[in-house]
């Protein structure tokens, strides 16, 4: 690879991480929208610096954004505190108003024929083979100036984005830190759009921390999840947009980061739908073994002796699908759970002391479920049953203890069945 | 009387609809003490006005006779339970250690004297095998004593909760209230705002009853007599919540800020 374009590629990776870094605070804030605000009320900025500076050196770029967002961000919260507008139509009416200006720039400049019209438009979608070396440099040294800021006040940022009363209340310098946080936020969004535009950069600034926030649930490996989405997602777009004439890079990107966001939605463990979906087959699997051993163990305690029984006599007694009973106890003699016996034709099943155990301690959840529907519910015995079915694949050992506890070590169920301990 | 906090004819406003009307009271030192009042009688808008979250249209408070800039270490705040959004990424650790933050230290990591600190809080409220849980994983009350733990790692001298038995079970009720009476033999000061009667009886020693107004304050067996409570719970005082919406609704000024009742003109 031609080593310039090494250095580009390289280069809008460090910056949509350090966006996205910047922007995981205003997602935790639940204030996606002002990084979109922020963003389109740039265009003024950028442009006016564009006639002022004449050439197009990334510092008088700086400047001007600097100066438009902060104005931007501070005329939305003059409007949210000197009227009763909500802050989602302050932010709006800010936002149309300060882009709909820099559009209006942008056709005045093309009119007077100042600047090449390809030199601006790219701050609309971003367009990575148009960024000079010159830029490459400055605005990694700003997406490493952000990455130290944040750094170093993210008990700051973590705080006051999580409590910002309390934060208040300890006496951190609140306002200090929100001015701290506004400045970065408009850096962040200055360098952002070098690779996506101003129309498109709040998915930068957002999009990684969802989808991040699908797969870990603290907040420095949140950090470090979110700049890898968005160095990746920022790689792909250049690296397709280099390759095609006149294609954006922006679209490309945010593309990439849709993919990856709605991905991690589905496939992220715990939160991910995936995941959620083979919790409740690994609990309907759950279900089918532990009512086998409760039968068997039932049939135990009925006959006073260790029993076997065929699949046909397991049927009998509780009917069930036969494939679900086969697969069930399939299962059950890969834990060791049960033995599988065949003196006569049919094969026949009974518990190993492992197994018993385990059927004891569903019968004993079941049973104690039971009494405490009827004595703390006050539910009538021939009501409990079905509820009971239910509950014993759910309880877990903590609240099995908890059950004991608050029942007293009951001897007997409602309907008079002995409770089985382990140690009895 | 040692004076803990003391409100000097405070008025405050939200969206300059007066909620709290030229309350003054003072406070003594190490009790348990109870703002107690109906829903809507100002009681959250008095701990924050306090604490200096909110701005009064009038009047001042002092924490142990200073400002509370002065003595902003002595002092911790529990804010209400559902103020935050508990799925924030985070475990309660991380959030007990937020009780060691301070103004000096903002920049500076987290010390392994902060983390004893915070340990012994997670103790203290027999959490501390849940340190490493993520707080969305919690119940109410466990996300309680989360919020206590984390002012008790301030290690402060007066304590001001929001709040903090609502939505906790009886057993984490009877454990909070048990933690509160050991800060008070340690000599601390602890303020909570409640609204329940039933129970303010037992929990504390002194109390301010409010209502927009101040209806009384002091011992608990002075303030809980059937007149005052009829006062403070018997409806709204319906001329003075006309006034005040006369006043939000025109938005003319109530008094100059600086006004201050005890100088003479």
């Amino acid at each position: 690879m031609d080593p310039i374009f090494l250095k580009v590629v390289l280069g809008t990776m460090l910056l949509a991480s350090s966006a996205a870094v910047v922007g995981a605070f205003s997602y935790l804030k639940q204030q996606s929208l002002v990084g979109d605000a922020i963003a389109h009320a740039l265009l003024p900025g950028v442009v006016l610096a564009f006639i002022l500076g004449e050439g197009r050196h990334p510092l008088y770029l700086i400047i001007g954004a600097l100066v438009a967002g902060l104005v931007a961000h501070y005329g939305i919260s003059f409007i949210q505190l000197r009227s009763k507008l909500k802050s989602d139509t302050a932010t709006s009416l800010v936002l149309s108003t300060f882009f709909g200006f820099g559009i209006m720039l942008m056709s005045y400049v093309q009119r007077i024929g100042k600047g090449q019209q390809a030199g601006l438009e790219r701050y609309l979608l971003g367009k990575a083979a148009a960024i000079t070396m010159v830029d490459v440099y400055t605005f990694s040294g700003l997406a490493l100036f952000l990455l130290l800021g944040v750094g170093l006040f993210y008990k700051g940022f973590q705080l006051m984005a999580f409590n910002q009363d309390f934060a208040h209340a300890i006496g951190l310098p609140v306002v200090f830190i929100r001015l701290t946080f506004t400045v970065l936020t408009v850096l962040a969004v200055t360098i952002g759009i070098q690779t996506v535009g101003v129309v498109l950069m709040a998915a930068l600034l957002i999009t990684p921390s969802a989808a991040a926030r699908a797969w870990t649930k603290s907040l420095p490996s949140m950090l470090l999840i979110a700049a890898l989405i968005a160095a990746v997602s920022a790689a792909t777009g250049t690296l397709i947009s280099s390759s095609i004439a006149k294609m954006p890079t922006g679209p490309w990107v945010v593309l990439v980061l849709g993919a990856l966001g709605f991905g991690s939605l589905l496939f992220a463990p715990e939160k991910g739908l995936l995941f959620k979906r083979r919790r409740a087959r690994e609990h309907r699997a759950k279900t089918l073994r532990e009512n086998l051993l409760k039968l068997l163990y039932s049939q135990e305690e009925r006959q006073e002796k260790r029993v076997k029984l065929s699949k046909a006599g397991i049927m009998q007694i509780r009917p069930m699908r036969e494939e679900d009973v086969k697969r069930g106890l399939r299962d059950l003699k890969k834990r060791l759970w049960i033995v599988e016996r065949r003196e006569s034709k049919a094969p026949s099943y009974s518990l190993t002391d492992l197994g018993r155990v385990e059927g004891r301690r569903v019968v004993r959840l079941h049973r104690l479920w039971e009494l405490y529907l009827t004595e703390r519910l006050g539910m009538a015995a021939d009501h409990i049953h079905p509820q009971a079915e239910t509950m014993e694949h759910v309880i877990t050992p903590e609240i099995e203890s908890l059950l004991i506890k608050e029942l007293g070590t009951p001897e007997r169920d409602p309907h008079q069945s002995v409770i089985p301990y382990e140690n009895k | 009387m040692e004076k803990s906090i003391e409100v000097h004819n405070l008025t405050v406003s939200y969206h300059s609809k007066p909620v709290l009307w030229d309350v003054d009271f003072t406070l003594p030192k190490g009790k348990i003490i109870g703002i107690v009042g109906p829903n809507g009688s100002g009681k959250t808008t008095m701990l924050k006005t306090v604490m200096g979250l909110l701005k009064p249209d009038s009047g001042y408070t002092e924490i142990f006779g200073e400002p509370l800039d002065n003595v902003r270490e002595r002092v911790s705040y529990v804010p209400q339970r559902e103020s935050v959004d508990w799925d924030f990424p985070a475990d309660v650790m991380d959030v007990v250690l937020m009780g060691r933050y301070r103004k000096n230290n903002l920049f500076k990591r987290i010390t392994k004297e902060d983390r004893r600190i915070a340990t012994e809080a997670l103790e203290k409220v027999n959490l501390l095998e849940f340190a490493h849980r993520q707080i969305s994983q919690l119940s109410g009350g466990q996300q309680q004593r989360v919020f206590i733990a984390r002012s008790l790692a301030q290690q402060a001298d007066i304590y001001l909760m929001d709040e903090p038995f609502v939505g906790v079970d009886a057993a984490t009720e009877d454990a909070i209230l048990k933690l509160l009476r050991d800060m008070k033999n340690e000599g601390k000061t602890v303020v909570i705002v409640h609204h329940d009667l039933q129970t303010a009886n037992e929990y504390f020693d002194w109390i301010v009853l409010l209502n927009t107004r101040l209806v009384a304050a002091g011992p608990r067996e002075e303030v809980f007599t059937k007149e005052l409570l009829q006062e403070a719970y018997g409806g709204r005082l319906t001329v003075l919540s006309k006034l005040g919406d006369l006043i939000g609704s025109t938005e003319f000024p109530l008094r100059e800020p600086d006004f201050k009742e005890d100088k003479p003109e």
